[in-house]
């Protein structure tokens, strides 16, 4: 197969970027995307141009690292499918593919295609965690939880924090991000002590981060590689109105 | 080289409550004043990081990674174990000890394999506590599945990303102690060296990897989580990122090294396509509990799988190992698997696969209970092979997947440089020749949560803390190591040569997983040492490394690891051609059984090799002799 590339190049946070097209032949179907870059940087390197950066870690869908939007969608075209996973085959021989970084003010370019999300591990630090200390914890089957509640908090907790949902989202809102936090740990007895004020905190420093509101548009969901739903973002506004109203009468 | 264990006198049970007796403590008031810092931010390291900053020490926490969230713990899919009996099948401490003992086919020791078991069970608590939704029953208790090795069941699970989950459980602890200033986190920072002052561990040199800046920080202990050096062979199931330059630039600093040629191929990956794939996807062990391995009978029987009949069919595992059978250690499973295909029996284009089958699962528990079993990773292996295995079977063939070896430590999980302590896969200490599935979660938050935090304080206690003295000569001493550091990067970018770091990585993969891989000998090993070698002395003339050191260079980055991965190798192969035994996932092809199973030398090699680096000279390989007071060592069967 061969493809026509036009890539985001862009040498720093500061400088001004642009898209530069580049050509490669001899790519077999079974190839996955980032392995298809990995050809064309060294083809790049054979002629001493700098290869194209961007980010990968572990090339099976669950660190998170890779972040590109392909063809203008977040991840590319398979649903439920990050970067790393998506192989040559889903696209069809002699296509022009156009890849760029994620798209969002809290998210700048390092280079190329390589983004800062330092603003997702803020919103996890602000509460996205059960107050305890390693030693101090009760035994592990002295609560029950059902497990209709134990499957819906891993739903939400499959979350690998890769940003395509603030990344595709039109107010670059990452609410399906904090709502799959909330969701999860609000979900579970363990989790409820801190519950509101939790979600209060969370999402005030989501918005500090410089994310928009969610308009329920539901293009998060569409492009999430672990597909969480969107209902998750319903029990976040429930969670987040109910600890406002009793914050605001102090109960 | 002196290597004293410490392991604490007393019964085999009451040790580590003993020690923790004995151990010195540091009072609440004087913590802040000690600063640690951590290398890595997987299981272990995060783990680590969160509760000794919890109890009151400076904690500065380091990764490669965008955020500490991706470290590699992430992938690990299957589950995590512990001796909590929960199923009331006859297990206990005791029975996971004997088992760990057993599967590392006794080549670790009873002391620290004992209270990894004692350790296991309040992991589970500690998890749970952080909200880790790990699989219930109906009645809301917690749910357990069997994983190779053991005849119990005493694996916990989150799906098929048990990793992910307690890793996230981890990183939240972690993010809470952020939050309060208690650790400072510095992500996208690459260790590039020790600060050695003193014969102690004071600091590390630090590359900032966005803008190239190089820091050196300084600390009371160093602890590196850095976890394994699969990556040597270039494919593995590692993350790309992965590499062994923090534990291989403390051994050049003089640490020792145990067990380096100790590697675990694991049986269950997706075999290789095609000569540009960059790395291996695992599956979990856990699909052997309810998938069936086999191959043809007949030598190139290229017929789809479901056109050959029952009676055609070798389920091999099952029938060399009856009380085991698809549930085999791994390195047994792994070696069964490349007999087979050895012997003409692989299936798949390249031959080099066998059959993991589930159609029996499915006609006995229907589809839906399969597909909430392993559906992730049903899904995953879709992706990757274009093939349905709801309907058809996975193809599977071993892939390098965890390192046993790793930096000596004694019983405190410290190294042979006082002040710098290794933690999960980054040491050696738990898993023998052989690690058994579902344990290295375990290992690594055993350390980090409940040994290390107890463990360094003693350290910790005899020591005036940097904050309180004179720093001028430890701070010349760390200018110095950042400046040969620097010396280095200038001189990878300055060969200018024609070869990129990524065809110098695949070419020493190829040489590992030929006569380094799943079986060994000494004419093959010999062979190896001289082209790893001649490899490296071309990298050093014939590299071509791009940009600067003063920006954002992925290239840099690997070919600095790939450089210690050209040392690290040959290291490999001297130790497995010293070891003149097969154990575990050591198979020396001239030490086997007449049936072909591993044959141990527990005469002459019951031992730890710790190796010592010497500047220009060979390294010098010591012994940590291995006493076994509780079990008896008994050739490992599985039949």
């Amino acid at each position: 197969m061969r493809f026509t590339l036009f890539i985001w190049r862009q040498s720093n946070k500061e400088e001004k970027g642009r898209f530069k097209k580049y050509q490669v032949d001899d790519i077999s179907s079974s190839m996955s995307f980032l392995e298809m870059l990995d050809l064309l940087n060294e083809q790049l390197i054979n002629k001493n141009e700098d290869p194209v950066t961007f980010d990968h870690d572990c090339r099976e869908g669950i660190c998170g690292s890779c972040s590109l939007v392909i063809n203008g969608v977040a991840h590319g075209p398979e649903r439920g499918t990050t970067a790393c996973q998506l192989h040559m085959r889903s696209f069809k021989d002699g296509e022009t593919i156009h890849i760029e970084p994620w798209r969002a003010k809290s998210f700048p370019i390092n280079k190329d295609l390589s983004t800062n999300r330092r603003s997702f591990d803020s919103i996890i630090q602000s509460g996205g965690f059960i107050s305890i200390n390693s030693g101090s914890v009760p035994d592990a089957n002295s609560t029950p939880i059902p497990k209709t509640i134990a499957d819906k908090a891993m739903d939400a907790a499959a979350c690998i924090g890769c940003g395509a949902c603030a990344a595709a989202c039109k107010n670059s809102s990452a609410m399906l991000f904090v709502a799959a936090k909330v969701s999860q740990l609000s979900s579970l007895p363990q989790g409820k002590a801190e519950a509101d004020k939790r979600v209060l905190k969370m999402i005030s420093t989501h918005d500090k981060e410089g994310f928009g509101s969610c308009t329920n548009t539901g293009a998060c969901e569409a492009v999430c590689p672990k597909e969480i739903s969107i209902g998750h973002i319903a029990k976040l506004n429930r969670e987040f109105i109910r600890a406002a109203f009793k914050s605001d009468l102090n109960l | 080289m002196l290597l004293d264990g410490k392991i604490p006198p007393g019964n085999l049970s009451d040790k580590w409550s003993k020690a923790k007796f004995d151990m010195k403590l540091v009072s609440p008031a004087n913590k802040r004043k000690y600063k640690v810092i951590v290398v890595g931010s997987g299981l272990a390291g995060a783990s680590a990081a969160a509760t000794l900053a919890e109890l009151g020490y400076n904690v500065a926490c380091f990764c490669f990674q965008d955020s500490p969230r991706r470290a590699h713990s992430i992938a690990a899919q299957g589950g995590i174990n512990a001796a909590k009996n929960y199923q009331g099948d006859g297990d206990s401490v005791y029975r996971l000890f004997y088992d760990t003992i057993k599967g590392g086919d006794f080549r670790s020791r009873e002391a620290n394999v004992h209270r990894l078991a004692e350790v296991s069970v309040n992991i589970i608590d500690q998890a749970v506590a952080q909200g880790v939704p790990f699989a219930r029953d109906y009645g809301g208790l917690l749910a357990n599945r069997s994983f190779g090795g053991a005849q119990v069941s005493r694996t916990f699970y989150a799906k098929g990303q048990t990793g992910q989950q307690l890793l996230l459980g981890a990183y939240s602890s972690l993010s809470r102690q952020i939050s309060k200033g208690a650790v400072n986190m510095f992500t996208r920072s690459e260790i590039l060296d020790l600060v050695i002052h003193e014969d102690q561990a004071k600091g590390i040199v630090v590359r900032d990897l966005i803008s190239g800046k190089m820091t050196v920080h300084y600390a009371d202990a160093v602890v590196l989580a850095t976890g394994g050096y699969g990556n040597v062979f270039f494919l593995s199931t590692n993350a790309a990122g992965c590499n062994v330059t923090a534990s291989f630039r403390a051994y050049k600093k003089g640490a020792g090294f145990a067990n380096p040629c100790f590697t675990q191929i694991h049986p269950t990956c997706i075999p290789v396509s095609g000569h540009f794939q960059s790395k291996l996807t695992l599956m979990s062990e856990s699909l052997r509990n309810d998938g069936r391995v086999w191959v043809p009978k007949k030598k190139g029987d290229k017929r789809p799988a479901k056109e050959i009949a029952e009676d055609e069919r070798d389920y091999y595992l099952e029938r060399k190992y009856p009380s085991f059978g698809n549930l085999a250690p791994r390195d047994i499973a792994s070696r069964s698997a490349k007999e087979a295909c050895d012997a003409g029996l692989g299936v798949g284009d390249s031959g080099l696969g066998v059959y993991l089958d589930f159609s029996s699962a499915i006609e006995r528990l229907g589809e839906q209970a399969i597909k909430e079993r392993y559906g992730n990773l049903f899904h995953m292996y879709e992706k990757i092979t274009n093939e349905n295995p709801y309907k058809v079977p996975m193809r599977i063939y071993p892939a390098v997947h965890y390192t046993m070896g790793g930096l000596w430590v004694d019983y405190h999980l410290q190294t042979t440089t006082p002040g710098l302590f290794a933690i999960g896969e980054a040491n050696f200490s738990d898993h023998g020749a052989n690690r058994l599935g579902a344990s290295a979660l375990m290992q690594g938050l055993a350390d980090g949560y409940f040994v290390l935090p107890y463990t360094i304080g003693q350290f910790l206690a005899d020591q005036r803390p940097l904050s309180q003295s004179e720093t001028g000569e430890l701070e010349k001493s760390g200018q110095d190591t950042c400046q040969k550091v620097e010396n280095k990067l200038n001189k990878l970018i300055n060969i200018k040569g024609k070869k990129s770091p990524l065809q110098f990585h695949k070419e020493l993969g190829e040489i590992m997983w030929d006569k380094c891989g799943m079986e060994r000998d000494k004419k093959g090993l010999s062979t190896a040492i001289e082209d790893i070698g001649s490899l490296r002395e071309e990298f050093w003339q014939n590299l071509n490394v791009t940009g600067s050191k003063e920006s954002f260079n992925q290239q840099l980055e690997k070919a600095g690891r790939v450089a210690d991965f050209l040392e690290f190798g040959e290291l490999m192969c001297r130790d497995a051609k010293e070891r003149e035994e097969s154990c575990g996932g050591h198979f020396r092809t001239e030490h086997q059984t007449e049936d072909g199973e591993a044959k141990r030398n527990d005469k002459d090699f019951s031992h730890v090799s710790v190796w010592q680096s010497q500047d220009e000279k060979a390294p010098l390989c010591h012994k940590e002799k291995l006493v076994f007071e509780n079990v008896k060592l008994v050739t490992r069967s599985y039949k």
